[in-house]
């Protein structure tokens, strides 16, 4: 297994069916040191089953997953975090009946088992994430918005290489959006290495270093923002083969 | 409340506990306020595993049992010291929970609580046929004159069990309390809470969860112990049944779940209770006391199903 230099997260022919389904098809792609990738993909291309099967939720039909030269591949998710690979869901999961401040500590605690340092270090992502007035409100309590920040501020306290965001605008009003692009900005530009699954076309073009297309649980373009945008299979995925000239 | 006035008034209360049987003398008073503090150190114990780690068991009497069992089998048959039978019964109970959370939490939710039940019966139906052990007659604790610490066992007056019996809730509050502010209880209240997000956040969570199914086994089988040595007679009948499980569970719950206080609560309100109907309304032939004590718990249960913890934090919001 050789690694690419500078290479942190290479996807290798990665497949995952359910049953006569197939969610992902032959998969490859890679992300290197602190680059940004955006994910997209109409409805059911596969992109949130793809973070499953990279973060060990769902263990892979065939392929290889492998992280800074190590496979990971069908590793448990508890491990693949432990290696440095942070993430958020789709279906938000916050920790409901625990506040703002101990939902990160919970991330926290991997790096440390004191929970004075927990709590500096809690106190910190909350900070970074624009969150720290509500520290001590109960999660449950938060807009979604405010839960997607959370989410972050948590995946964050982890001290990631790579951090997966699982739909980073949606369901989120107007207003929060630009707010939550810089957010995403800032921790890239931190050194963590990104990967983003995101509907909104305008965030993706704005803040990713290269996309990656998927459609029907294949790779149909991998490229930079603007040459994935003006590709004629992207825009057939998403419109349908009458705008594609 | 200010840290200051909660040690005063916890040491206060510290002082009135161990004053208590020294004001009541008569065997009732004492008696009740060991069943109390018996059954508060047990829904502690259970409510490490399943109020602060979600994991809901309705088969700790098993554990209960083993502690009792443990420690009446060594003395009958060893001579041991009941105190050292107390400590392998925990280890033993330790042990029995590793082997029964290693398939058992593969499942999640309800299944869990299921699958509990189901070995809360089969061991019961071992022990019921298990004749060395007393089968379905049970075993005596040998009596043992005069009343000796070494032999746990004193019949002139229950103060002795009272100060032991306290000294157990007390390390159960205790050990839960440490637990409350370590990294282990935060990955506890995680895991209850999303155990997908509890992964992702590099937690293993099979681990933490047969941590907290340890925690709370030993401890439990401390109380099983204490029980054998306090009424000197054991029987699958009294030390493994399914109603215990579920009693065990119903003061926690009545008290209020993953909170320090919420089982004491629970106990210092339902053994009362449930030794004041079977007095005054037991022996009547007609179960009065049973339906009573159901009703209530029913009406806690539809009112608050948060406890009376959670019925006095939202007292404390509203005054402010």
């Amino acid at each position: 297994m050789s690694a690419q230099p500078g290479t942190l997260l290479d996807v290798r022919g990665v497949t995952k069916r359910f049953g006569g389904l197939v969610a992902n098809k032959d998969i490859s792609f890679r992300v290197s040191h602190g680059e940004l990738v955006g994910i997209i993909g109409p409805n059911g291309a596969g992109k949130s089953t793809l973070f499953d099967v990279l973060t060990g939720f769902q263990p892979p039909d065939s392929g290889a997953v492998i992280l800074d030269g190590e496979p990971i591949t069908s590793r448990r998710p508890d491990e693949i975090s432990r290696r440095g690979v942070g993430r958020t869901f789709q279906k938000l999961k916050p920790f409901n009946q625990m506040t703002v401040l101990e939902n990160v500590m919970v991330g926290a605690f991997q790096k440390t088992g004191d929970p004075a340092e927990a709590h500096a270090r809690a106190l910190e992502c909350l900070h970074q994430v624009g969150l720290k007035d509500k520290a001590q409100a109960h999660a449950r309590v938060l807009s979604t918005g405010q839960r997607k920040r959370l989410e972050m501020a948590r995946a964050l306290a982890i001290r990631p290489r790579l951090l997966l965001l699982d739909e980073v605008t949606g369901g989120v009003d107007q207003g929060s959006i630009p707010g939550l692009i810089e957010l995403v900005r800032a921790m890239n530009a931190g050194g963590v290495a990104m990967l983003v699954i995101e509907h909104n076309m305008r965030v993706i073009m704005g803040i990713s270093h290269r996309v990656v297309a998927l459609h029907l649980g294949e790779v149909i373009c991998d490229g930079p923002p603007q040459a994935v945008v003006n590709d004629r299979r992207v825009i057939e995925a998403y419109l349908g083969g009458a705008y594609a000239r | 409340m200010p840290r200051a006035r909660r040690i005063v008034l916890g040491g206060l209360a510290l002082l009135a506990l161990l004053a208590f049987p020294l004001v009541f003398t008569l065997p009732f008073p004492r008696h009740l306020m060991i069943t109390i503090f018996l059954y508060a150190m047990l829904a502690q114990a259970w409510n490490l595993l399943a109020g602060y780690c979600g994991q809901i068991s309705l088969g700790h009497a098993v554990f209960f049992g083993t502690g009792a069992y443990t420690s009446t089998i060594l003395v009958n048959q060893l001579g041991v010291t009941p105190w050292a039978g107390m400590l392998v019964g925990a280890v033993l109970a330790i042990a029995l929970s590793q082997a029964i959370g290693y398939p058992v939490f593969r499942l999640r939710g309800h299944y869990f609580a299921i699958a509990t039940i189901a070995v809360g019966e089969i061991v019961q139906t071992l022990m019921i046929n298990w004749d060395w052990a007393g089968g379905a007659r049970g075993l005596f604790v040998p009596m043992k004159r005069p009343d000796s610490v070494v032999n746990f066992q004193f019949h002139d007056s229950k103060q002795t069990y009272y100060y032991i019996a306290l000294g157990l809730l007390l390390l159960a509050l205790w050990i839960t309390r440490r637990t409350e502010r370590s990294r282990t209880g935060y990955y506890f209240r995680a895991i209850r809470e999303d155990q997908d997000a509890a992964a992702s956040l590099g937690i293993p969570v099979t681990r933490y969860k047969q941590r907290a199914m340890a925690l709370s086994a030993g401890l439990t089988a401390l109380g099983g112990t204490f029980y054998a040595q306090y009424i000197l007679f054991i029987d699958p009948e009294s030390v493994l049944p399914l109603s215990l499980s579920i009693l065990i569970c119903l003061v926690a719950v009545l008290g209020g779940v993953g909170t320090l206080w919420g089982p004491v609560i629970g106990a210092a309100i339902l053994v009362p209770l449930s030794e004041g109907t079977r007095i005054y309304l037991g022996g009547t032939g007609k179960a009065l006391d049973l339906l009573i004590y159901g009703a209530l718990i029913m009406l806690i249960s539809v009112i608050q199903p948060g406890g009376i913890m959670a019925l006095a934090q939202r007292g404390r919001r509203r005054t402010g």
